[in-house]
């Protein structure tokens, strides 16, 4: 065996190694390639053969030759051969070939998945680490399903080697299996406290890259985060986390206020650039969440200002490209702070580094006013000119156009230096921006109605230049300047003062070199142009010039009726058509250029890019409805053809009819421009060059191209911008000497006056008055426009599968398919378990039990979130101070938002940032909601006989969630009660223990405006009883209410809690309280008040507890339980919703069901136990009470009598 | 995963870019289309004859790469002993190795350079233990063919080379 292996090994001797082939290669300088293709035949001779160590070789070689380009594919089934081998060595040869060629449509991928399972569970770490490398390259998604499983053991192997490896490979798998994140979540939490700092940081990693996609998801973490900021030491921990937070803080104000402290010290103390950096970075996220809100952070922002100077000025480059980017995100929120750096930026844009330059452009952006536009702009028109690479060039152009347009043209004064810019902008070679350059002229052109005169003359004169034309259109995006230069001079012709030297200009046989839609403009524009001569020259009686012009188009336009662009075919032979009626009308001598300029009466006007999307779609139209059943699939796929056919046949064939009467064209044209005119895309949208007529004439009907060489080069008569830079500083000068003039007499009268006013001249931007009287017209919208501005998200992002709410409990049906042997395990799965007790009944027991489970879960879960409840961690109230917020905080733990939903933030904005203050807080509304609808569901279909509630104060608990709602058949049942009503106001609440606290309840008041005013200054206050009284914010007397932490604008609801705190549980009672608010509607302000009675029932201090069977049976036999009984006639209700009711209501939890007999059991908050025994006969349900209070239950017995009595 | 010739594109495009830089410049470059947009930089540091570039999106720090690619570099010269260029042309596997233990699947594993080579050394060590008999004779091929070697090229400017693309974020 062993001789055998040694002559395996002397036959290797003679085969290349890795390092004989990089020498090869290297030898082999002139003929690489021929080299290499012989290398590869040996290789496929090495593949061949048994021996592992030699493929382990020779996939050795492919892996280098693919990384030289090499397509190695063809040796996959190979690869997975040496990833198979049992030595190390071979098997990492193997998978670093797998990763770095396998992908997703690598078909024997699938081959790989028992293989890698195999390694993963191989007692040798590097085995293990070595697959989970390679799996991290080339995932696929049904490997990812595979093998979620076992890589999620592997989070907790012992060796923090894999453990770290296994961490981090979760985040592809969730990438390629969504499904697996809310299984895998809670270990991947756990992991962020892991003692190995490798592993650490890599679920830190994971979180951050996950948070980073979706961040509302995990915004419950941000204890667990912070806690970790506060004590880890290692940077790159540091750096992700404040990454992190700086995602999370835009959802959550409050964390950021938290956050802004720790984060100053860090600025202060650390000596870590990176740290600092990112730290500077996040603060600025804080302080941008913060803006809305509350603007004195101003010394925050100072701090972040002075410390990215300090990069900026710093001779790393590295440090000032990042300051420079962290400046910018300052800007957005405080343009002011950054502005006073100007000197700083500008200094920049001539820094040698192009990166650092297009940094220093983005800041720019902000950084422009009325004042200093003209001086900025001149300058990087400067950059513009010496600009070496097209790349920085176009950044400049997009640049310049995009400071001068921001917010509707907000700096720019002079609109004539405007133009003028963007004319000296055309002169650009070679650049992609054509076309905005073209859409800024249109814009300005359109609405800023002063400048039409100037624009006008400014396009007629780059018509005329032929250096636009003359460019290649291949090359050079410029020549989408004549679109829009050809369109104004047509829609506003009535200012060209030579319009028929630009008809001409339009008219020149070098124009059909253009591309298809800018001569459909041309061709549409010559007529505008036409019609504007023709009226002209009518009015001057100059019949023979009118028909000179006439003749001119007769000529020209034949040119455009032979474009191979189907577009400028027919409008050139409409028009060609229109024209040739019009010469016959002239030599009848009947004036026409009424008529003519008719075509194009009226104004245009600009509509709002989203006009479109916003048009209300009206009441009782379905968009989906067919209007015509559709035809059956097979009769259309006979059909098309055929159809297609004959329609261009008929094209063909047809003959056309120029006799059209000119009425008749007159009406139609009117209305297509009607249509074109109300389109909003008809200015923009090219056509679509997707027919093309191929039956154009013979070749000798094609014109032959003048090329006209001596056209001048140079725009004649083009005003240069820097003149108007000028010109503009003369104008401000004098306009400040007349200012200076009023303000001088202004203050003599004032200092006559008695009050002085200590305002110092400063040339603000409002000072600087435009030089034309600019009319920027509003784009229009249509009527009843949405306001909802959401914008689409991508629908193939990989990473919205990823938005998955990870608080929810887990379902049964969530958990990662796990490999099992088909036949084994068939007879444990815990459906089964539960049948041998609910065998007869009908299948609605099981899906109960199912329930009671979560709702365990949700219990425990309950617990251990206890401490990291992220609204209590937000609360800055020392918890110490008021125990009574930790208590209310656990109740309302259980879920966080739906996915998709948000909070319903808005109006209590304001109230929120009061908050901190205050002892009670608003709690989640969702998460309260789905806590209750959980438990809703169950009886929702029974609610019908309850009398207890009335129909209305459900809705009054459901106010926020309509729509959610109306899905369901029935309401379902609410345990809210009505508490107090006026015309201003409802009030409904509910009262809820926990085990936790056991002299404790919340009780939460939902209150709902009714009225039309807008109610303030709430507050609720309660006549305490020896027995129960209100927590009250620490410092205040009995005898204070409290207040509510939020307003209610007109109706609107919303839900506070209150905390009381209970002596004896046994009896029910009653406590009298007031609402006191104001209510502000247009008339004034009045105080009102409300009285209620707030009604603890014995049912209140019951919490749900889940109780097994066993644990049951014992605490019936222990003895130590009092007995009483109840019995009630004339149920008619199903056994099975009655002991729905009672779960509900009364806040039992059924342990075990027989037939018609279920036991039940809960708990009070004060620790009594209370079983019961329903029965269930003909008409009459009898239920027996044990419990360790016996005042306790009888109360309990009798209130459930009253709801039973109902059923 | 994108196919060898993109990937070789990439490579090519990005040696061209970073190549011209100047020596006092600085070491990130905007994101092209080529490397998957503008959320993606390239991040790079120049090393006598080398340059070892990184593609990072956004939710990596800046310095944070920088002090990576430090750590690699610091690694490789450990792994090796005194790296110089043509250790990683001919062993291109073994920087691949070192590589795996810093970035998994493009995303960074391990930032202690004492851990890395830890977990290197110790792989090494088991690679010489499986290799044991069977190994030896080709060990002295190998040897043979080094004494026999001419001379071992020098003066090469194969700078890109250790681009390290294919494994980093944007190539998912």
């Amino acid at each position: 065996m062993a001789l055998k292996m040694v002559k395996g090994s002397i036959d290797r001797m003679f085969d290349k190694n890795l390092q004989d082939l990089v020498r090869g290669i290297r030898n082999h300088k002139e003929d690489e390639a021929k080299y290499i293709s012989q290398c590869i035949d040996e290789i496929k001779q090495e593949l061949k053969q048994d021996n592992i160590a030699v493929k382990a070789n020779a996939v050795c070689k492919l892996t280098y030759l693919q990384m030289l380009g090499y397509d190695i594919s063809w040796a996959a089934f190979n690869i997975i051969e040496v990833m198979s081998a049992s030595k190390f060595t071979f098997k990492r040869i193997g998978y670093l070939a797998a990763s770095q060629c396998f992908h997703e449509g690598t078909d024997v991928i699938m081959l790989t998945t028992n293989q890698i399972r195999k390694d993963l569970s191989s007692p040798s770490q590097y085995d293990t680490g070595v697959a989970l490398t390679g799996l991290s390259c080339f995932v696929t998604p049904d490997l990812a399903r595979d093998l979620a499983n076992d890589i999620m053991t592997l989070m907790s192997h012992t060796k923090p080697y894999i453990r770290k490896k296994a961490v981090l490979i979760m985040y592809k798998v969730f990438l390629k299996y969504p499904e697996s994140l809310r299984p895998a979540f809670p270990r991947l939490k756990e992991k962020l406290e892991d003692p190995d700092p490798g592993v650490q940081s890599a679920a830190v990693n994971v979180i951050c890259e996950l948070a980073r996609r979706n961040p509302k998801n995990y915004l419950s973490l941000a204890p667990l985060f912070f806690k970790l900021m506060t004590s880890s030491t290692n940077n790159w921990v540091l750096i992700k986390i404040i990454k992190l937070f700086g995602a999370l803080t835009p959802l959550e104000p409050r964390l950021g206020k938290k956050l802004i402290e720790p984060l100053t010290n860090l600025i202060h103390s650390t000596s870590a650039m990176s740290l600092l950096y990112e730290c500077v970075n996040t603060v600025i996220a804080v302080l941008i969440s913060l803006s809305s809100g509350m603007p004195n952070h101003s010394a925050s922002i100072q701090l972040c200002v002075q410390k990215l100077r300090i990069l900026i000025e710093d001779s790393d480059q590295n440090l000032k490209y990042l300051g420079l980017l962290a400046m910018s995100k300052i800007l957005r929120t405080h343009p002011k702070s950054v502005q006073a750096h100007k000197d700083l930026v500008l200094q920049c844009l001539d820094d040698k580094d192009e990166s650092i330059r297009l940094r220093a452009l983005d800041l720019l952006y902000g950084m422009v006013s009325k004042k200093n536009l003209m001086e900025i702009v001149k300058k990087l028109m400067t950059h513009v000119d010496k600009a070496e690479g097209t790349t920085y060039r176009d950044e400049l152009l997009t640049k310049i156009i995009d400071i001068c347009s921001q917010s509707n043209y907000q700096h720019i004064t002079n609109f004539e230096w405007y133009i003028s810019i963007l004319v000296e902008l055309t002169r650009l070679e070679g650049t992609r921006h054509g076309h905005l350059i073209a859409a800024q002229m249109l814009d300005v052109a359109i609405r800023v109605k002063a400048i039409r005169r100037f624009a006008v003359a400014q396009m007629s004169a780059l018509l005329d230049s032929a250096h636009l034309v003359a460019s290649s259109p291949q090359r050079s995006g410029i020549c989408e300047v004549l679109y829009a230069a050809a369109w104004i001079c047509g829609e506003f012709s009535e200012h060209l003062q030579e319009p028929q030297q630009t008809l001409e200009a339009m008219l020149r046989p070098k124009v059909t070199t253009l591309p298809g839609h800018i001569q459909a403009v041309y061709v549409q524009n010559v007529v505008k142009l036409y019609a504007a001569i023709l009226q002209q020259k009518e009015q001057a009686a100059d019949t023979s010039a009118a028909q000179e012009v006439t003749q001119l188009l007769v000529e020209r336009l034949p040119q455009f009726v032979q474009s191979a662009d189907l577009e400028v075919q027919e409008r050139a032979s409409c028009i060609l058509q229109l024209v040739k009626h019009v010469q016959k009308l002239q030599a009848k001598d009947v004036p026409v250029a009424e008529e003519v300029s008719a075509l194009f009466a009226g104004e245009l006007n600009p509509v709002a890019p989203k006009a479109q999307k916003k048009v209300p779609v009206p009441e009782g139209l379905d968009l989906d409805a067919w209007i015509n059943e559709p035809l059956s699939d097979s009769e259309s796929e006979d059909e098309k053809p055929k159809a297609m056919f004959q329609d261009e046949e008929q094209r063909h064939t047809k003959p056309r009819a120029p006799e059209a009467d000119e009425q008749e064209l007159a009406r139609r044209r009117e209305a297509r421009r009607q249509e074109q005119a109300n389109n909003p895309f008809y200015i923009k949208s090219s056509p679509s060059p997707q027919k093309r007529y191929q039956d154009a004439p013979g070749v000798e009907h094609i014109p032959v191209v003048q090329i006209d060489l001596s056209v001048p080069l140079k725009v004649p008569g083009m005003p240069l911008s820097d003149q108007y830079v000028k010109l503009e500083e003369e104008r401000r000068h004098r306009q400040r000497l007349e200012k200076d003039k009023r303000k001088k007499k202004k203050r003599e009268r004032e200092r006559r006056g008695t009050r002085r006013h200590s305002s110092l001249h400063t040339e603000s931007d409002e000072d600087i008055a435009p030089a034309q009287r600019v009319d920027i017209v509003t784009e229009e919208m249509p009527e009843n426009a949405l306001p909802s501005d959401e914008d689409d998200k991508d629908p193939n992002d990989p990473y919205r599968a990823l938005d998955i709410d990870l608080d929810k409990p887990l379902a049964d049906s969530e958990k990662l398919p796990v490999q099992k042997h088909r036949n084994a395990e068939t007879s444990k799965s815990p459906e089964k378990e539960d049948v041998p007790l609910v065998e007869k009944k009908s299948k609605k027991p099981k899906k109960k039990e199912k329930k009671h489970k979560e709702k365990e879960r949700e219990k425990k879960k309950k617990e251990v979130e206890k401490g990291e409840d992220l609204d209590f961690w937000l609360s800055t109230t020392p918890p110490t101070a008021t125990p009574a917020l930790e208590e209310l905080e656990v109740n309302t733990t259980v879920t966080v938002l739906k996915e998709g939903q948000e909070e319903p933030r808005g109006e209590e904005q304001d109230a929120e940032e009061d908050r901190e203050q205050d002892l009670e807080k608003k709690p989640s509304k969702h998460k309260k909601k789905k806590h209750k609808k959980d438990k809703e569901e169950r009886p929702k279909d029974k609610r019908k006989s309850k009398k207890k509630v009335p129909p209305a104060d459900e809705e009054a608990a459901e106010p926020v969630e309509n729509g959610t709602l109306e899905e369901e058949p029935l309401p379902p049942m609410s345990s809210y009660i009505l508490l107090a009503e006026n015309s201003y106001i409802k009030m409904t609440y509910d009262v809820q223990g926990s085990l936790q606290k056991d002299s404790q309840v919340t009780v939460s008041v939902v209150l709902e405006n009714q009225s039309d005013s807008f109610l303030k200054s709430m507050e609720l206050n309660v006549l305490d009883s020896l027995n129960a009284r209100l927590a009250r914010p620490e410092g205040s007397s009995v005898h204070d209410g409290v207040p509510v932490p939020f307003q209610l604008p007109p109706g609107i609801s919303n839900e506070a809690q209150f905390v009381f705190t209970i002596q004896s549980i046994v009896m029910a009672q009653k406590l009298k309280g007031t609402l006191s608010f104001i209510a502000k509607n247009d008339e004034g302000s009045t105080h009102e008040k409300l009285d209620f009675k707030l009604h603890f029932t014995c049912t209140s201090y019951l919490v749900t507890t889940p109780c097994y069977s066993d644990a049951f049976a014992k605490l019936l036999e222990s003895g130590d339980l009092s007995m009483s009984s109840i019995k009630v006639d004339g149920i008619s209700m199903s056994f099975h919703n009655l002991l729905a009711k009672i779960c509900f209501h009364h806040r039992f939890s059924v342990v075990e069901r027989v037939d018609s007999c279920a036991s039940m059991y809960s708990r009070s908050i004060q620790g009594h136990h209370v079983c019961l025994l329903v029965k269930k006969g003909e008409k009459s349900v009898s239920v027996d009470g044990k419990c360790s209070d016996p005042t306790l239950l009888s109360n309990l017995l009798e209130e459930m009598k009253e709801t039973l009595a109902t059923c | 995963m994108k196919s060898e010739d993109t990937q070789q594109q990439i490579i090519r495009e990005t040696f061209h870019l970073v190549s011209k830089r100047d020596e006092n410049v600085c070491n990130f470059l905007e994101g092209g289309l080529l490397i998957g947009g503008s959320d993606n930089k390239l991040i790079y540091r120049h090393y006598a004859t080398l340059y070892f570039v990184f593609c990072v999106d956004s939710s990596e720090s800046e310095l944070g790469i920088l002090d990576l690619i430090q750590v690699f570099v610091e690694t490789l010269d450990k792994c090796f002993e005194n790296v110089c260029e043509l250790d990683l042309i001919f062993h291109v596997d073994k920087v691949h190795n070192i590589l795996a233990e810093m970035v998994m699947g493009g995303m960074v594993l391990e930032t202690n350079m004492n851990e890395i080579v830890t977990q290197i050394d110790a792989q090494n060590k088991l690679e010489k233990s499986e290799a044991g008999l069977a190994g030896a004779p080709a060990r002295a091929v190998s040897a043979v063919k080094n004494m026999n070697l001419p001379e071992i090229p020098r003066n090469i400017n194969i700078g890109d080379i250790s681009i390290k693309v294919p494994n980093l974020p944007s190539f998912k």
